[in-house]
C-alpha cells in the first residue's frame, strides 16, 4: 500500500459521475417525481400547463415548508409528531389573540412566533434531557396541543371555530407577505411557493455548507461518536426541534390568513404526511442521511398527486392509496439505490 | 530516532487506581518519549483499559504520579488531555459510518469562512487538508466523498489516526488498534502506527498481541491484573520472553506440561503460547469487551 504512491485522483475516474449521482439521497424521489408529472399530464390537458403548475404547487408549498424541516429534524436522528397539530396552534393563537384579545395582528404573529419555538425548545429538551425518543414525548406534546386547541377554542369560542381574521387591522399587509398570490405567465402562484424555495434553499446550504450541518449529520449517524470529538449534540438536536417549530409557525400562519378562520382541528393528522414525504425524498428513518431538497420533491410528488387525482376525474379518495403506492416505491428505491452504490464502492 | 533518546512526553510513577475494594490497577511506571513506541500488553482485564482511561483524563489516578512534559499534572477531563496534546483512538473510533471521509475528518473541528451569518464550512479547503494530511500518512483513500462506513476497518483506524495527528497530538494513544482486524489489515495499521513515531508523535500502543507489539515497540509494559509484570526496553527482552510473560509465563509451562503427555496435542501448547487464555471473570474491573483472541500467525511486518 505504502509502495504505491497515493494518486488518489486516477483512481476517481472509475467511481463515475453516474454513481456519484445515484448515491444522491434525492435521486429516488426525482425519478418518481418525473414519473408522476409524466403520468398525469397523459390523464389531463391542463396538469401540464402554468395554471394547473401553479394549482398543484400550492399544496406542495406548505407541505414542503413542514417537510423541509422535518427532513432536518429527521437526518438529526428524531421525529417530530407535534408538529402538525402546532400549525393548528399557531393559527388558533393568532385569531384568537387578534380577533377576541384586540391585539394588532403583527403583534400577535410576533407572540406566536415565540409561543411556537418555546414548544419547539420543551420539546427539544424533554428529549435531550430524559433521553426518551422523541417518537413518544412528542406524541405527548401532539395530544396536549391537540387537547388545548379543542379545550381552549371551545370555552372562549363556545364554537370549534375561530374566524372574522379578514376583519383585523393589518389583516391585508400580512396577507399580502404570506399568503397572496403572484402572477407569472398568465397564472396566479401562491406566494408560499416562494417561501418554500426560500426554506429549501436556506436549509441545503446549511445542511452542506456549514458546521451546523455537518453536526446535523453526526447527531442522526452516531451521537455518542459526534460527542465524542466535541459536537454540542444536545444544543443540536434542541435547535432542529426549534427549527421545525418555526417552519409550523410559518406554515399555519399562512394557512390561517388565507382562510380567515381557522379550526379547532386543523393540522392534525399532517405530522405523518411531512414525515411521508422526508422519507420519500430520501431521509432514513434511522437518522443521519437524507436531504432537504429531495423533501421537497417529496413534496412536490404529493401536490402532483393530490391535484392530478381531480384533474384526471377520478375520485379523490383514491388520494391514499396512490399515496401509499408511492410512499413503498420511492423507500424500495432509495435503499436499492443505496446499496448499489455502496457495494460498487468498495 | 529510536525512541530511547527523545524527550519524555509522558511519565507516571507508581500509578494506582481502585474501584471501592476492587484493585483495578497498582504501582505501574512507565515512560513514553517523543519519536517512541510503548506498547502496553496484557490479557483481558489485566487493567488496559483502566490504564488509558487515567491517560487520557477520564479517571483520576488515585495514587502516584501522572507528569506530561515533566511536570506532574491532574487531568480533570478528556478534554484536558486533548488541549495538553494526548489524543486517544480508542476501538470504535468516533466516526460517523454514513458520513464522507472528509467530513468525519473534521467533524467537530470545520474549517470555516467568512463571518457572521455567512460563515460556512471551507468544503474545498478541507477536502484539500484531509487528502493532504492522509497522503502524508501514506493512506490511499481513492474517494474523499465516499461514506466512512465503506472504508475497510483498517482504513477507518488510519483515518482516525492521521485526524489525531492533524489536529496537534504529540501523544497518540491507541486503543487495540489492530484486535478486530485480520492479518494483512494489522499490518497495514501497524505501517501507520510506525508513521506517526516517525513523524515525532509518541505512541502507546495498547495490545494483548505481543507478535504486534515487538516489531514495533521501543518499551513494553505488561499488564497482569493490575499489577506491572515489568516495564522493559527492546533491548532487554527478546519476542519469545515477552510472548511467555503475556501467556501468563509458568502457568503456561504447566499447561503445556500438561498437554505434552499426549504427543498428537504437542504442537498446540506452542499455538497457546500467543493465544492467552482469558480468565476475566477473576478481575471484576474486567474489559466489558471481552476480545477474541488473535492468531498469532506472523502478520505483523
Amino acid at each position: 500500500m505504502t509502495a504505491t504512491t497515493p494518486t488518489a485522483d486516477e483512481r476517481l475516474v472509475d467511481v463515475g459521475r453516474l454513481r456519484r449521482l445515484l448515491i444522491r439521497p434525492e435521486l429516488g424521489s426525482i425519478v418518481g417525481a418525473v414519473i408522476v408529472y409524466i403520468f398525469f399530464t397523459t390523464r389531463s390537458d391542463i396538469f401540464g400547463t402554468v395554471d394547473g403548475i401553479a394549482n398543484w404547487l400550492d399544496p406542495a408549498s406548505t407541505l414542503g415548508i413542514m417537510a423541509v424541516a422535518v427532513a432536518l429534524l429527521m437526518i438529526g436522528g428524531e421525529f417530530d409528531l407535534s408538529a402538525g397539530v402546532l400549525t393548528g396552534s399557531v393559527g388558533l393563537m393568532t385569531a384568537l389573540l387578534t380577533t377576541r384579545g384586540g391585539m394588532n395582528l403583527w403583534a400577535a404573529i410576533f407572540v406566536t412566533l415565540l409561543a411556537a419555538l418555546a414548544i419547539g425548545f420543551i420539546n427539544g429538551m424533554l428529549v435531550v434531557r430524559t433521553r426518551l425518543p422523541s417518537f413518544i414525548v412528542t406524541l405527548g406534546t401532539f395530544l396536549m396541543l391537540q387537547g388545548l386547541n379543542l379545550g381552549l377554542t371551545k370555552q372562549i369560542t363556545d364554537t370549534v371555530q375561530v374566524g372574522g381574521l379578514d376583519k383585523v387591522p393589518g389583516y391585508h399587509a400580512a396577507f399580502k407577505l404570506f399568503s397572496s398570490t403572484i402572477k407569472i405567465g398568465g397564472s396566479d402562484f401562491r406566494v408560499a411557493v416562494f417561501w418554500w424555495i426560500g426554506v429549501t434553499a436556506v436549509a441545503t446550504w446549511v445542511l452542506m455548507r456549514t458546521r451546523p450541518g455537518n453536526w446535523i449529520f453526526s447527531v442522526g449517524g452516531d451521537v455518542r461518536a459526534a460527542r465524542s470529538v466535541g459536537v454540542p449534540a444536545n444544543r443540536t438536536k434542541i435547535a432542529l426541534f426549534m427549527t421545525t417549530a418555526g417552519a409550523a409557525w410559518l406554515v399555519g400562519t399562512i394557512t390561517a390568513l388565507r382562510l380567515t378562520s381557522v379550526q379547532a382541528n386543523s393540522g392534525v393528522g399532517q405530522e405523518f404526511t411531512y414525515i411521508i414525504a422526508a422519507v420519500i425524498g430520501g431521509c432514513l428513518l434511522t437518522g443521519g442521511y437524507g436531504s432537504a431538497i429531495g423533501a421537497s420533491i417529496g413534496a412536490i410528488i404529493f401536490g402532483m398527486a393530490d391535484k392530478g387525482i381531480i384533474y384526471a376525474g377520478w375520485d379523490s379518495d383514491w388520494f391514499k392509496f396512490f399515496l401509499g403506492v408511492m410512499l413503498l416505491l420511492a423507500t424500495l428505491t432509495n435503499s436499492l439505490v443505496r446499496r448499489f452504490a455502496e457495494e460498487a464502492r468498495k | 530516532m529510536t525512541g530511547t533518546d527523545g524527550a519524555p512526553l509522558l511519565e507516571v510513577r507508581g500509578i494506582g487506581k481502585y474501584f471501592g475494594s476492587v484493585v483495578a490497577l497498582k504501582d505501574i511506571s512507565t515512560i513514553v518519549r517523543a519519536g517512541g513506541i510503548t506498547c502496553v500488553l496484557g490479557d483481558n482485564g489485566a487493567g488496559k483499559s483502566t490504564f488509558i482511561k487515567i491517560l487520557s483524563g477520564v479517571h483520576p489516578p488515585d495514587e502516584g504520579e501522572y507528569r506530561i512534559d515533566g511536570e506532574p499534572r491532574k487531568l480533570a477531563n478528556p478534554r484536558e488531555a486533548l488541549d495538553l496534546g494526548i489524543a486517544t483512538v480508542y476501538q470504535d473510533l468516533a466516526m460517523i459510518p454514513l458520513m464522507s471521509v472528509w467530513r468525519n475528518f473534521f467533524l467537530g473541528s470545520e474549517l470555516t469562512r467568512g463571518r457572521g451569518p455567512l460563515r460556512r464550512f471551507d468544503v474545498r479547503a478541507a477536502k484539500a487538508v484531509a487528502r493532504r494530511e492522509l497522503a502524508e500518512m501514506g493512506i490511499d483513500i481513492r474517494d474523499l466523498d465516499q461514506p466512512v462506513g465503506t472504508l475497510s476497518g483498517g482504513e477507518r483506524q488510519s483515518v482516525a489516526i492521521a485526524r489525531a495527528v492533524h489536529f496537534g497530538a504529540r501523544v497518540l494513544i491507541l486503543d487495540e488498534p489492530t484486535s478486530a482486524l485480520g492479518v494483512k489489515q494489522a499490518g497495514v495499521v501497524l505501517r501507520y502506527v510506525v508513521q506517526a513515531r516517525d513523524r515525532g508523535l509518541g505512541v502507546i500502543f495498547i495490545t494483548h498481541n505481543p507478535h504486534h507489539a515487538y516489531p514495533v515497540g521501543d518499551r513494553f509494559l505488561l499488564l497482569n491484573r493490575g499489577r506491572s509484570l515489568g516495564d522493559y526496553a527492546k533491548a532487554d527482552i527478546t519476542l519469545a520472553e515477552l510472548t511467555r510473560l503475556m501467556a501468563g509465563g509458568a502457568e503456561l509451562e504447566q499447561l503445556a506440561h500438561e498437554l505434552e503427555r499426549d504427543p498428537t496435542t504437542a504442537a498446540a501448547g506452542q499455538h497457546l503460547a500467543a493465544d492467552p487464555a482469558a480468565d476475566p471473570a477473576a478481575d471484576p474491573a474486567a474489559d466489558p469487551a471481552a476480545d477474541p483472541a488473535q492468531p498469532a500467525t506472523g502478520s505483523a511486518p
